[in-house]
């Protein structure tokens, strides 16, 4: 059995533990433990039935567990502790959703959302989510023994906040690609296990959105791991079967009428991806939909400036240049001093053909940017707008800001 | 070994031995040249085991203190004089010797800049102290 077929158990086995009335910290720990075990044992010995020995292994570290907390606790306190044991739960797509909700609950800051879900849902280990998230694994395992410690107590077993967990799912996703785990492959993957559990639309309109960017990973940079925009890189090496499975779970969405961010967001990577050049983008239809997301909130400018700013390079590439501007004018306040409004503001600069505003718009960007990425990238879209005073019509056209439509 | 940082400035130490424009005005091939050398001190120093880590910082700044008791901590953005020191970002390297980290300051001072020509930039090398021993 492989390490993923052995983490795909993880969910099914935790929640196992935490119906039977375990608390959530300690089963943790001990499928952990559990897990760590059956690296050691199963290539010599393999279990029959691997999701009853990983049970049977976890329930007994934590009957461990409990008798020597026995030994330092009063019978009172642990008459205190004990919860009502939970009905049996027979389909496993709940245990997923029960697991997220637990993992994603609203009390824990965003960081150990992510960890959490990492650790008990995704079956990584402490050592692998540290070195996603490029910090030392003993601080990560602090973070996560913070967060347990900040649930235990709480009742898990009412319907968590699904808004929640999707959002947990995205930044799983966007936090990155570059470390020795792909956090977006398993954002991708547990997002997948999600709607297996829920019919919710948005649910698969976010499994949509990240394989649908996903797909344009490997073209998005070049050897030498220099950003490449979307309108140059090389679709060939899009991920063509990522993009039709993206597409058809974004249409299975589509189909129940209730539209929400992540199928619009779904949509306009569809659109983009379904581009057979960058010339051939149909930016009035992604137009629409940028419509459609700045539709959702009251106040999009100050609920959700970063619609607004994809809208605006829709609008500048329907509308021209000038209208795009003028658009991003609203969000001078909100986001005048983030390096993606000024890298926007330079794009659309030279879609206009002004290429001394470009370049000082791309200087501003890349002296906010806060990713060394897309600093340089930024710094070489400046020196390269800068350099050319006139453009010959072989070069190619205006580049993209760099930034996925909404990154 | 003991360990040394080095410290690269957005501005700030000894007066600029060749004045160079800010790079988003370079030519793009040198921009080109100067991020690929960069590139090259890190898997330089990673293949002969002298790597510890590299960072870079926004030229963002706060300043922030202490409010008093039960105060809102107080921050002073700026503007500030453009003498004061700066800190871009840094390499930390684990070497032989205070004359190896001097080589290696070196070798990252000779960076190309506009036309190719080396940036002579100052670097800031700092040894760091040994952590005192403890029982943890």
């Amino acid at each position: 059995m492989d390490e993923g077929a052995l983490r795909a158990l993880v969910p099914a086995v935790l929640a196992g533990l935490v119906r039977r009335g375990e608390d959530f910290a300690a089963a943790e720990d001990a499928l952990q433990e559990a897990l760590l075990e059956a690296l050691r044992v199963w290539p010599d010995q393999p279990p029959e039935n691997p999701r009853a020995w990983l049970s049977a292994v976890a329930t007994r570290r934590l009957i461990d567990a409990r008798r020597s907390e026995a030994a330092r606790r009063s019978r009172e306190d642990r008459l205190h502790e004990r919860r009502e044991p939970e009905p049996l739960s027979t389909e496993t797509g709940d245990d997923t959703l029960f697991l997220l909700f637990c993992c994603c609950h609203p009390d824990l800051p965003p960081a150990a959302q992510v960890a959490l879900t990492l650790r008990a849902v995704g079956g990584l280990t402490t050592r692998q989510i540290a070195d996603a998230c490029y910090v030392p694994e003993a601080t990560m395992a602090q973070r996560i023994s913070r967060a347990k410690r900040s649930l235990r107590g709480r009742r898990l077993t009412e319907p968590g906040d699904l808004a929640v967990v999707l959002r947990v799912l995205y930044l799983v996703y966007t936090t990155g690609h570059a470390g020795r785990v792909d956090l977006a492959a398993e954002a991708i993957r547990l997002a997948r296990q999600l709607t297996l559990a829920t019919e919710e639309p948005e649910a698969r309109g976010l499994l949509a959105l990240m394989l649908l960017n996903h797909a344009r990973l490997p073209a998005r940079l070049d050897e030498q791991g220099r950003i490449v925009t979307l309108d140059r890189q090389d679709r060939g090496r899009w991920d063509t079967r990522e993009i039709a499975e993206g597409v058809r779970v974004l249409q299975s969405a589509l189909a129940l009428e209730r539209p929400g961010r992540y199928q619009i967001e779904a949509a306009i990577a569809a659109l983009h991806d379904d581009a057979a050049s960058s010339a051939e983008t149909d930016w009035p239809q992604i137009l629409a939909w940028y419509d459609d997301l700045v539709a959702l909130t009251d106040d999009p400018v100050h609920q959700d400036p970063a619609a607004v700013l994809g809208r605006a390079v829709a609008v500048g590439h329907v509308l021209g240049p000038a209208a795009g501007l003028r658009e991003t004018e609203r969000l001078r306040e909100v986001l005048g001093d983030r390096h993606r409004w000024h890298a926007v503001r330079g794009h659309l600069h030279e879609l206009a053909g002004d290429l001394p505003a470009a370049g000082a718009a791309y200087a501003e960007a890349a002296h906010r940017a806060t990713d060394v990425g897309e600093r340089d990238h930024l710094i070489r879209q400046a020196a390269r707008a800068r350099s050319s005073t006139h453009r010959d019509p072989g070069e190619p056209g205006p580049t993209d800001t760099g930034i996925e439509p909404l990154g | 070994m003991p360990k040394y940082l080095l410290l690269k400035h957005y501005r700030g130490g000894p007066e600029a031995h060749r004045p160079v424009p800010p790079m988003d005005q370079w030519a793009p091939e040198d921009v080109e040249a100067h991020m690929t050398f960069l590139h090259h001190v890190a898997e330089v120093l990673a293949e002969r085991g002298e790597y510890v880590g590299a960072e870079a910082l926004t030229p963002a700044r706060t300043w922030v203190r202490y409010g008093g008791p039960g105060a809102a901590p107080v921050t002073t953005e700026g503007p500030h004089p453009e003498t004061s020191d700066l800190v871009a970002g840094w390499y930390m390297i684990d070497v032989e010797s205070h004359e190896r980290a001097l080589e290696i300051a070196a070798y990252v001072s000779s960076e190309p800049g506009p036309g190719g020509e080396p940036l002579y930039e100052w670097i800031d090398v700092r040894e760091v102290m040994t952590a005192p021993a403890s029982g943890a």
